[in-house]
């Protein structure tokens, strides 16, 4: 066909469109790939590799990657590789990861007896077991043994694990945050006897020393408690020999997780791949962040998330209500449009700041010295934390609600509005009854839009309440319950903090893909949940289609 | 002998029409609705002339004319829902069973009450069957369950619709057909036991049967209510109405009973319209 009927009949701008839109899909599937495959590829388990060098040296652990060594300068130079090993035993070596030139390696072979363990502190131990303990008596040696005995053993740990941690973070913890009030309420005493001398509040203040003896006691019963715990659950030793030579001996309490990644079969790797997984997303970090769970940063998003659309929504809400429904249209609703939508477009860490120089320094300040005077100079409200950090989330994206509730409101067809008003409703009531179900749809859409929005940011948050480890949730059973001036993780803060602030980066690299999909994940979760529910209202209040 | 008076101010051309005999004496005394010197602008543009006329109680009355010609805008006036578009100017009388609608203390909600309204787009709320019926009572306050039943029946009833959606009744509004949806419409307005029905077209988007039902239905509901209705449809308001007004530019042209307008008008323009040489 001629050039000129094609272009007469647009055939290339079809064309240019359609690329337009292939480009973009293959962007987002090469991002959702990259991701996926390093995120969820790191949980399985890897076959444990022991190299012999030429001088003599002998390594175990994970390949982790094969590159060529770069030449520079040198034209035609052979190619050359290097492998990438993760050692572990970061107490025995010093680095968990070592670089070995494919020329140096004499030999290569997978031992059969080669163990992987995951543990509480210094990263994997990777090695042979060789024998196990019980207060210096041998349990069990040599590695078919030892894995025979350890295995019951490392799931006993678990059970003794939580309920150390049981005693520890949530008794002796209640038993904590009892006494620091008494400690707190003692200095509002002191503080109101300054302010009136004349008044005796010995009564109080005896009866506060008492809740403090008893609180002591408590906590000297827990403590015991947590000993005799201690005594009878760290007493199996495990004894492992690394590649060196070098033997090392751990608490079998310390131990998270073991196999002998080279005897594994399909199903049990499939197992091992699944419990980690399950580890990631329901446990405690570890090691700065760099292993075990998220389960923190997951909650802290979560709950920020939500606290911003409880604020966002009413306030959005209302405000489109009054800009449609009530304001007189001109040219002021007009500007306040504008503004509204610019507002939309300003940098989150220009929000972020202003949450800071308004809501942490300002309202919490004046929020501590109005009710909280007794713990100044430690700042209660005054400080970041989740409540802070929603509110300014909350400003960033009420623009969004505003707009998409605006739209939602304007679609109202008027012929419902008069059929509400003809009855004798007032206004009020028909926006209430008739309009606003009727618009919920439309205003879901702007709650949507506004927390994949939220849901992403991270810069306003690093400046009001975001920390790389917080050791309380902002929601817990202590009264009472919701704290909302703690301080929280976040996965974007998160990726952050593990990819580019870790002491241990090439240890932390896998857990940035991993916390990735993990975001992405929510803020999809959080977006079909809206959707769905979004769906379920329109086809409640679907308006008549003609 | 009482008068009806429709007076037009066209161009020094004053038409006064008589009507040979009043349909019912009560009717007379006592009209439902009294205009007297009802001029409406929007903004600047004038839409009503000097409209004066009586409806009578309990009788269908029917507004006719050319499109534009101010029909809805009149129909309008008689619930106030003019009041809700800007720029409306309105003056001039109107009584609502002695009430003075537009007077300063009227409250409005009041007579909106008292004056029920079907629009021609059936626009049943996006709620259930049971809940458009009720609407007007829970707006009221009215919360009562076994009120709130008795009525929903009631009002189904005296729609004619009962029958159709009784075993439905918690199903949208909007999942029935458009005579049905329209008669949904007219049971929410009579749930509201209003004295007075005004009707905007209510047939123009209906097929012949569903239009036969809500004529039936109109007929039966002269019964109780005062009925104006608004149509396009020159058979439908012989059919219908018992008073018939013609409209023309914001005037009223001619008013009087059905059977004489249409067989013998008095004045050349309705006679042009109900032969069809124009509109
Ligand atoms: N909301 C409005 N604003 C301005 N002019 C209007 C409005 N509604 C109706 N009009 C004008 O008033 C006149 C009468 O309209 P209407 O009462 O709707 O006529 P009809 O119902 O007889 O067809 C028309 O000229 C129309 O353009
Ligand atoms: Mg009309």
């Amino acid at each position: 066909m001629r050039l000129g009927t094609l272009v007469r009949r647009g055939d290339p701008f079809v064309w240019l469109a359609g690329s337009g839109l292939g480009i973009s899909l293959l962007m987002i599937l090469g991002l959702l790939g990259v991701i996926l495959v390093n995120g969820l590829g790191f949980f399985w388990p890897k076959p444990l590799l022991q190299l012999t060098l030429k001088d003599g040296v002998v390594l175990l652990g994970e390949p982790v990657t094969r590159e060529v060594i770069p030449t520079p300068g040198v034209v035609d130079a052979p190619e050359q590789f290097r492998l990438q090993l993760k050692l572990g035993n970061r107490d025995l070596f010093g680095a968990d990861f070592r670089w070995v030139d494919e020329a140096e390696i004499t030999g290569r072979e997978r031992p059969r007896d080669a163990f992987y363990f995951e543990r509480r502190e210094y990263g994997p131990l990777i090695g042979t077991p060789v024998r196990l303990t019980r207060g210096g008596d041998a349990l069990a040696t040599g590695p078919d043994a030892v894995w025979a005995a350890l295995a019951p053993l490392i799931e006993q740990a678990e059970v003794d694990r939580a309920a150390i941690r049981t005693i520890e973070r949530d008794e002796i913890g209640a038993i904590n945050f009892a006494i620091e009030r008494a400690r707190l309420d003692m200095r509002a005493i002191d503080l109101r006897e300054r302010q009136r001398p004349e008044q005796r509040l010995d009564a109080e203040r005896a009866a506060l020393d008492q809740e403090v003896v008893r609180q002591k006691a408590l906590y000297d019963e827990r403590q015991r408690a947590l000993e005799a715990l201690y005594e009878r659950a760290a007493q199996t030793y495990l004894t492992v020999r690394a590649s060196d030579g070098q033997e090392k001996e751990i608490r079998t309490l310390d131990i998270f997780r073991a196999y002998p990644a080279n005897q594994l079969s399909w199903a049990e790797k499939a197992g091992v791949y699944a419990s980690r997984i399950w580890e990631f997303v329901s446990g405690d970090p570890r090691e700065s962040n760099t292993e075990g769970g998220i389960f923190p940063a997951i909650f802290g998003t979560v709950m920020m998330v939500v606290l911003m659309s409880l604020v966002a929504v009413p306030f959005g809400v209302l405000a489109a209500l009054y800009l449609r429904e009530y304001a007189k249209q001109g040219t002021l609703v007009r500007l306040v449009r504008i503004a509204v939508n610019n507002l939309a477009g300003v940098p989150s860490i220009v929000f972020g700041v202003f949450g800071l120089g308004f809501f942490v320094y300002f309202v919490g300040g004046t929020i501590d010295r109005a009710f909280f005077p007794e713990s100044l100079p430690t700042p209660t409200y005054g400080t970041g934390g989740i409540l802070w950090a929603s509110l300014t989330l909350a400003l960033l994206t009420v623009p969004v609600v505003i707009v998409a509730s605006e739209e939602a409101l304007a679609a109202v067809p008027r012929s419902m509005r008069e059929a509400s008003l003809a009855m004798g409703a007032t206004k009020f009531q028909t926006i209430l009854r008739v309009v606003l179900p009727a618009a919920a749809p439309g205003i879901m859409t702007g709650l949507i839009l506004a927390m994949a929005r939220g849901a992403g940011e991270v810069a306003p948050l690093m400046i009001t309440g975001v920390v790389k480890l917080a050791a309380d949730l902002p929601l817990d059973g202590i009264f009472p319950f919701f704290h909302l001036d703690r301080k929280f993780m976040h996965l974007g803060f998160h990726i952050y903090d593990v990819g580019f602030q870790s002491p241990n980066v090439e240890a932390a690299k896998p857990m940035v893909y991993s916390t990735t999909i993990l975001l992405l994940g929510i803020v999809v979760a959080l977006n079909i949940t809206a959707i769905v529910i979004r769906n379920r209202l329109r086809r409640k209040y679907q308006t008549g289609a003609f | 002998m009482v008068e009806y008076t429709g007076q037009a101010r066209d161009t020094g051309l004053r038409i006064k029409t008589e009507l040979a005999s009043r349909p019912t004496p009560s009717a007379m005394a006592t009209p439902a609705i009294l205009l007297r010197d009802v001029n409406l602008f929007y903004g600047a543009n004038q839409a009503l002339y000097d409209i004066s006329m009586d409806i009578g109680e309990r009788m269908v009355t029917a507004f006719i004319g050319p499109s534009g010609c101010g029909k809805s805008t009149l129909l309008r006036c008689l619930n106030r829902m003019n009041d809700l578009i800007d720029n409306v100017k309105i003056t001039g009388k109107v009584e609502v069973n002695t009430l003075d609608i537009y007077g300063p203390k009227t409250d409005v909600i009041e007579v909106r009450r008292k004056v029920g309204m079907v629009f021609q787009k059936s626009n049943p709320f996006p709620k259930s069957i049971y809940e458009n019926v009720v609407y007007g009572l829970r707006i009221a306050g009215i919360n009562d369950k076994a009120t709130l039943d008795e009525v929903c029946e009631r009002s189904l009833r005296g729609a004619a619709l009962w029958d159709e959606v009784k075993d439905r009744l918690d199903q949208s509004g909007l999942s029935l057909s458009g005579g049905q949806m329209q008669r949904l419409c007219i049971a929410r307005a009579i749930a509201n036991e209003p004295d007075i029905i005004l009707m905007d077209e209510p047939c123009s988007a209906l097929d012949p049967i569903a239009t036969v039902k809500i004529e039936e239905l109109i007929y039966a509901l002269k019964e109780k209510y005062t009925i104006v209705i608004v149509t396009h449809n020159l058979q439908q308001a012989a059919r219908v109405s018992d008073m018939t007004a013609f409209f023309w530019l914001g005037r009223l042209v001619e008013y009087g009973q059905t059977s004489d307008l249409f067989t013998k008008p008095k004045e050349k323009h309705t006679e042009d319209y109900i032969t069809g040489r124009f509109g």
